[in-house]
């Protein structure tokens, strides 16, 4: 009898686990499937504006509404240009927040600086931007661009990167304001990942002489190296697809420059700007493959860094 | 590909609806130019206090709300661009004007006050074509001698959005400058040879105001609103004008509103004394065959009540109304052009 109990229990439980897995499986599955359904969508939709200019779209500056001639040149620079200025500064800072925090920083400080730096992940885009727009780009305009252009503007090489009218509103303003939206990001990353690094690993470099410096880039840089490269590319992440903030700072003008301080435009504030506006079907099949393309580059930067990951892995494990 | 974009345009729709509050059965839907919204909400909320009937509209702008009109997601569509009889035809729509109103190029630069700066159309246009880049410019110097003008480039600001205010200004553009109409033309968004792009009215009043020796054009209310420093410009008969409902009033007097074109009616530069050369009006789009009579007809009494009792209420937003007997043209109209799915006349 008791035994018949267990058996149909048994069962019962059985049953229960095939739902669970399966109701897991259909969850994960669901991602997949949505994945696979923008991709197409995106695809089918902008097949017009693929026909019509070919790969021709990808090198052409042009962006003319009126005689209906698109390229997607302007846009994907300003993408890409924003995004690296604000991982050259978003790195450093918060690679040394993160070591103070971790380390240096009083253990009574730890806390309320922790807590600050994830308010600043949650303010929305749109207030950064307006921060930007009234308060950043004024400041950028009168005071730091005329010291760019005065200093950096002379250097050989890079100087034309440097030289340009000082309107504030302009392409390096909008990667200083990324940056100061991913810092956050990156830095409680690197914070959560240094925590997790064993004491005795520390205690050891430390006990043979090593500074913090050297604990920090020989062991915990190590140690915590997937986790900080995933922190970054969070950052990245973000900063590609960063709509409103750039949109406020970055001048939305279709016009390609070598200058840095020079208005541009990225592609997701061209489709935040032109999207509603578009009016017949190649303007809105060029803004979708638009948007195809930041799909692709974000896919590329994300698998350039797994493998990057992948290569550091192995070759450790060659060394060992 | 036309279902997926009917799909989208309602699931966005939808979302702007869910975000602006609930909407009551029966409440009329509308969606479009962010030009007259001002206006539009202020009618609106008066149409609800005597009647009940309210009106949702989304200023979502001029091509959202084309395409919504055709998507048939909504009671009528709003556009500052008048679309042509032929593209009406094409989409079984029918078109009508509401208010008329102005568009003004506004200026930061030091020492220059709001009216003091005087320019021909044929200069503004060389300005945003980047032809001209300096503020001390002999041909802008001829016409304003006495004023003081410094020695730095213009920076020149436009609509980084697709606009009907944009079609106005790049309409008298064209008009005025044969070079402007070969070489960019005339549209809600246009490859801008120069400058930098800012977001609405706002982002453009906001852009100007915050960098000097800058050039931009908004709609009259924003630069009245935000005391900006406004152009005064020479007109078709050749006098320098400033922008104020009066001389967009006498831009409109001039119009032939001809219901059997859809009352396409371009109103820049247009002839007369006080006419403002940058004046436009904005439009309402509704399908000749209207489904739903009933809506139809809910949508059509707003407007009669807004014609009979909402010039006031316009003028205090700075619109200008329009003519008595170019109302009555826009009733008979309606009379004649929109049908239910019956084919009875809805009006």
């Amino acid at each position: 009898m008791s035994t018949l109990i267990r058996e149909d229990r048994l069962k019962r439980q059985n049953l229960l686990d095939i739902l669970f897995r399966n109701l897991t499986r259909l969850c994960a599955f669901g991602v997949l499937a949505l994945l696979v359904a923008i991709i197409v969508s995106l695809i089918t939709s902008s097949s017009l504006a693929m026909h019509e200019f070919g790969f021709g779209f990808l090198t052409s500056a042009d962006w003319n509404p009126v005689t209906e001639k698109f390229g997607a040149l302007v846009p994907i620079v300003g993408t890409i240009a924003t995004s690296v200025i604000a991982l050259l500064i978003a790195i450093p800072v918060s690679f040394g927040i993160a070591i103070f925090l971790t380390e240096l920083s009083p253990q009574w400080m730890r806390r309320p600086l922790g807590v600050a730096i994830e308010l600043l992940a949650g303010i929305p885009s749109i207030i950064y931007g307006m921060w930007g727009l009234f308060v950043f780009v004024p400041i950028f305009a009168d005071d730091i661009e005329p010291w760019i252009n005065n200093n950096l503007g002379h250097l050989p090489v890079i100087s034309p990167l440097f030289t340009g009218p000082n309107l504030g509103i302009s392409v390096l303003a909008a990667g200083i304001i990324l940056a100061i939206m991913i810092i956050p990001f990156i830095a409680s990353v690197m914070r959560d990942v240094f925590d997790v690094v064993p004491s005795l690993l520390k205690e050891s470099a430390y006990g043979l002489g090593a500074t913090t410096w050297e604990v920090m880039y020989q062991v915990v840089l190590p140690y915590t190296k997937i986790g900080v490269v995933g922190g970054i590319m969070l950052g990245l992440g973000r900063a590609l697809g960063e709509t409103m903030a750039i949109t406020f700072v970055i001048g939305n003008a279709h016009q390609l420059s070598s200058s840095l301080l020079k208005p541009g435009n990225s592609i997701s504030s061209a489709l935040a700007n032109e999207f509603t506006e578009a009016v017949g079907d190649l303007y809105t099949s060029a803004l979708v493959e638009l948007g195809l393309i930041l799909f692709f580059i974000t896919f590329v930067v994300l698998s350039l860094a797994r493998f990057m990951l992948y290569k550091l892995a192995q070759r450790e494990g060659r060394g060992a | 590909m036309n279902k997926l974009n009917r799909l989208l345009a309602s699931i966005g729709l939808t979302a702007a609806m869910l975000t602006a509050g609930t909407v009551m059965a029966g409440d009329i839907t509308g969606a479009g130019a962010t030009f007259p919204y001002p206006i539009y909400a202020k009618w609106a909320e008066a149409y609800k206090a005597q009647t009940s009937i309210g009106l949702n509209y989304q200023s979502i702008g001029s091509g959202g709300g084309i395409k919504q009109i055709i998507a048939k997601t909504v009671n009528f569509g709003a556009s500052d661009k008048p679309l042509t009889s032929d593209a009406l035809a094409k989409d079984g729509l029918v078109q009508f004007p509401t208010v008329i109103g102005g568009v003004v190029p506004v200026i930061n630069v030091e020492g220059v006050k709001p009216g003091q700066m005087k320019m021909t159309g044929e200069i503004l246009a060389q300005i945003y074509a980047g032809k001209i880049t300096k503020w001390n410019d002999p041909k802008l110097a001829a016409d304003n001698k006495g004023l003081k003008l410094p020695e730095t480039d213009i920076t020149v600001v436009h609509r980084s959005d697709g606009s009907g205010t944009s079609f106005i200004f790049t309409t008298y553009l064209s008009q005025v400058s044969p070079e402007w109409k070969s070489s960019v033309g005339a549209d809600t968004a246009v490859q801008w040879p120069t400058g930098m792009g800012g977001k609405g009215n706002e982002g453009v009043a906001a852009n100007v105001k915050s960098i000097k020796n800058s050039i931009g054009y908004v709609e009259y209310a924003y630069a009245k609103q935000n005391k900006m420093d406004y152009v005064v410009l020479k007109n078709h008969d050749g006098q320098f004008v400033t922008p104020d409902d009066i001389n967009f009033k006498a831009a409109a007097a001039n119009a032939k509103w001809k219901a059997e074109e859809n009352f396409y009616q371009i109103l820049t530069n247009q002839p007369g004394k006080e006419s403002w050369p940058i004046s436009g009006a904005t439009f309402i789009l509704m399908h000749a065959k209207e489904d739903n009579a009933d809506s139809a007809k809910d949508v059509l009494k707003f407007f009669d009540w807004a014609y009979s009792n909402g010039d006031k209420m316009a003028a205090e937003l700075d619109y200008v109304p329009l003519p008595d007997s170019v109302k009555k043209q826009i009733r008979d109209a309606w009379k004649a052009q929109i049908k239910g799915a019956d084919g009875k006349a809805v009006w």
